[in-house]
């Protein structure tokens, strides 16, 4: 919405959606600070982005594709066959020069196919990415339906890797989730690419008419999303050193839900991959949360990101109704 | 005179038929290619016998495992048509299974607890676990209808929270019991036919009529059709999504209580995983269109019976099963392409003038 407003609204105000997440977030982790002893140090909160490096990874694709109006629901399988792909290849005695290339284009294809879908045949994005995530999964189960430890050298020192900030480490999987967070923001608020994307979130006919690309635009967006995937699948390889068919299962849905948190509409056309990155932070430090508290039911983590997820939704229509009123 | 008029109402009956079959068309070819296959390449496909008073066969075996995907797929029929989705009916099938198993066994869940045979009134045990998945429903439709959060979204949060919610209800574990009655809702039959294909058909038959001898149908195609213009016209379109959520949530807590019974146990991280996709699935194989306003509940029927006809055939064709899933893929986008406005556009363009626009 912001970028269509030509009137100028205060730092705040545009950042209303931000704030929010960015202010839970502190205040989760202040807490946790309070509550227990080593929560509030650089350890915990960079352990939070290597934990969540590969789904972090699949909520900034799903980020851009929520912000142009539409979802994916494959990010979750496309990650666990990727990490498949790698396994089986590596087990094969083929090695990264090759593997990571070929998990890289099927998840790229992947994301190529199912704008392509959507664009030319006019499909509902929910259920053709439905039917990209069955045909994903199943792909994972037909390369193998158990775990596949992964014994490349190359995965192995990458998973050991890091940056040494006193006795935290920022891991590989960390970097990479970092980078592509900031690749995106650029993406989307410094290029053609992102600004056609928040004009078809906000309408596309309307986008379409401004002569838009937006044929190539929706495409290129699944396919981003696909990428986005595939590094997170290469991230799920460097975090668990193997292969399984069932990780990730459910995935998308906490995609959906991070993205949610951090601030992003959607009915598309407005967020930020930023809020996204709280998002994940803010679903992490609940699952911190729980493990250092330690006598709560691990049940209660979806609960919490249920409550929060419904908390944060009506504060969006708050919001909307509010914007809409003062015009 | 009223001879004519029955005559007349006769005609009006079978040309309203004719129209309905010809609106699923489709879906009835895939069907009956997947079947025809069967009668040549797989003998015994179509056998059925009767067995210690029961009618046992494939396709008794494949009606009954369709029978809780078709039952929530048929609350999920309504809400597609209103323009919605709801993706928390595996959730709330998982709330309603463990709090029914919850009930049997009178609020014990120790772990592996072997108990007596449970003499809790099914009554009790049913009502418990549907008002349970009407509530799910009623929240749904409460964050869709009155804070208006898209569909999707608004059901998202029960589907993360509500099978956390199960699985604090069971304290993780899976549970078992005892209990003859509701074990017959999964597993019995009656005059030889499965219970769950009975309750399947019952659904059926009572959404079917609520929704034809009621406007509730009417006003449900409107809703999704054009919400605004019906508000005007003045639909109580709250009143109705509302309702159709939760019917939804109904269905799911009839399923939910058919997996438990089925298995005699109630796991909840498992009950209904998934059984959202499928249900959409078998709703939009159906040829109702998510873009609403339009829905078919014989469709869906077909649907549900297209993906599991497929399932049950590679299976006995020995295909692994894990190629079932690719093949499910391939069929929902088969179907999406001939359900696309280009590829419609292609075939009436090929027609020519006699282009039929009733079906529109």
């Amino acid at each position: 919405m912001s970028s269509v407003t030509p009137k100028r609204d205060s730092f705040a105000r545009r950042n209303l959606t931000l704030i929010a997440p960015v202010v839970v977030f502190l205040a989760f982790f202040g807490i946790g600070g309070l509550l227990f002893r080593n929560f509030f140090t650089l350890r915990v909160l960079l352990n939070l982005l290597t934990n969540n490096a590969f789904l972090g990874l699949a909520a900034v694709g799903m980020t851009v594709v929520i912000i142009s109006g539409g979802i994916d629901l494959s990010v979750g399988a496309v990650i666990s066959t990727c990490a498949m792909i790698i396994a089986v290849l590596d087990r094969a005695g083929i090695g990264p020069l090759i593997a990571v290339p070929v998990s890289l284009l099927f998840s790229t294809g992947m994301g190529f196919l199912m704008g392509g879908m959507i664009q030319f045949f006019k499909a509902p994005p929910f259920i053709v990415t439905l039917a990209g995530m069955f045909f994903a999964r199943g792909l994972g189960y037909v390369l193998s339906l158990s775990s596949i430890p992964i014994n490349g050298e190359f995965y192995k020192s990458m998973s050991y890797m890091g940056v040494r900030l006193g006795n935290a480490k920022l891991t590989v999987p960390a970097i990479m989730l970092l980078a592509a967070v900031l690749v995106t923001w650029y993406l989307l608020r410094h290029t053609r690419f992102g600004r056609t994307a928040y004009a078809m979130g906000g309408n596309e006919q309307s986008a379409f008419l401004m002569g838009l690309p937006v044929a190539r635009t929706k495409i290129l967006i699944y396919t981003f999303s696909g990428l986005c995937s595939g590094i997170g699948g290469l991230a799920y390889v460097f975090y668990t050193v193997s292969g399984y068919g069932l990780a990730a299962l459910g995935l998308e849905l906490q995609a959906i839900a991070s993205v949610v948190i951090g601030g992003t509409l959607l009915t598309g056309g407005f967020g930020s991959v930023i809020g996204t990155l709280v998002g994940v932070g803010i679903r992490g430090t609940i699952l911190t949360f729980i493990s250092f508290q330690g006598n709560l039911n691990v049940y209660w983590t979806p609960i919490f990101v249920g409550t929060l997820l419904f908390v944060f939704i009506v504060l969006q229509r708050v919001f909307v109704a509010g914007t809409v009123r003062k015009k | 005179m009223t001879t004519a008029n029955s005559e007349n109402r006769v005609q009006s009956a079978v040309s309203r038929a004719a129209a309905s079959i010809r609106r699923i068309q489709w879906p009835l070819i895939a069907l009956g290619v997947i079947l025809l296959f069967n009668l040549i390449f797989t003998p015994g496909f179509f056998e059925i016998s009767i067995q210690n008073g029961r009618l046992v066969g494939s396709l008794m075996d494949m009606l009954k495992r369709a029978a809780p995907r078709l039952i929530i797929a048929l609350g999920m029929t309504l809400v597609i048509g209103t323009r919605g989705i709801d993706v928390s009916v595996g959730s709330i099938a998982a709330i309603a299974g463990s709090l029914a198993v919850l009930v049997i066994r009178g609020g014990d869940i120790t772990y592996l607890e072997t108990q007596g045979i449970s003499t809790v009134p099914i009554l009790l045990v049913i009502a418990v676990a549907l008002f349970a998945a009407a509530l799910c429903g009623l929240f749904n439709g409460f964050l869709v209808s009155t804070i208006k959060i898209q569909p999707i979204i608004a059901t998202l949060i029960l589907m993360v929270a509500g099978r956390g919610m199960a699985m604090l209800f069971t304290g993780g574990y899976v549970l078992n019991f005892d209990h003859p009655t509701y074990r017959a809702l999964g597993i019995g039959d009656f005059l030889g036919i499965p219970v769950p294909i009975i309750i399947a058909a019952v659904m059926f038959i009572l959404i079917s009529l609520v929704t034809r001898k009621t406007p509730l149908g009417l006003y449900i195609q409107s809703t999704g059709g054009n919400a605004t213009a019906s508000r005007y016209s003045g639909t109580n379109i709250r009143l109705i999504l509302i309702t159709v959520y939760v019917i939804s949530g109904i269905c799911a807590g009839v399923a939910g209580i058919i997996f438990t019974a089925d298995v005699q146990s109630a796991d909840a991280a498992y009950i209904g995983l998934w059984i959202e996709l499928e249900a959409i699935l078998a709703v939009v194989i159906g040829g109702t269109s998510m873009n609403g306003g339009r829905y078919s509940l014989a469709g869906t029927v077909v649907g549900a019976l297209i993906i599991q006809t497929l399932i049950t055939t590679l299976l006995t064709r020995a295909v692994p099963v894990q190629y079932t899933l690719i093949f499910q893929a391939a069929v929902v986008i088969i179907v999406l392409i001939l359900q696309s406005p280009r590829v419609k556009e292609f075939s009436f363009r090929r027609q020519g003038a006699a282009v039929e626009v009733q079906d529109e």
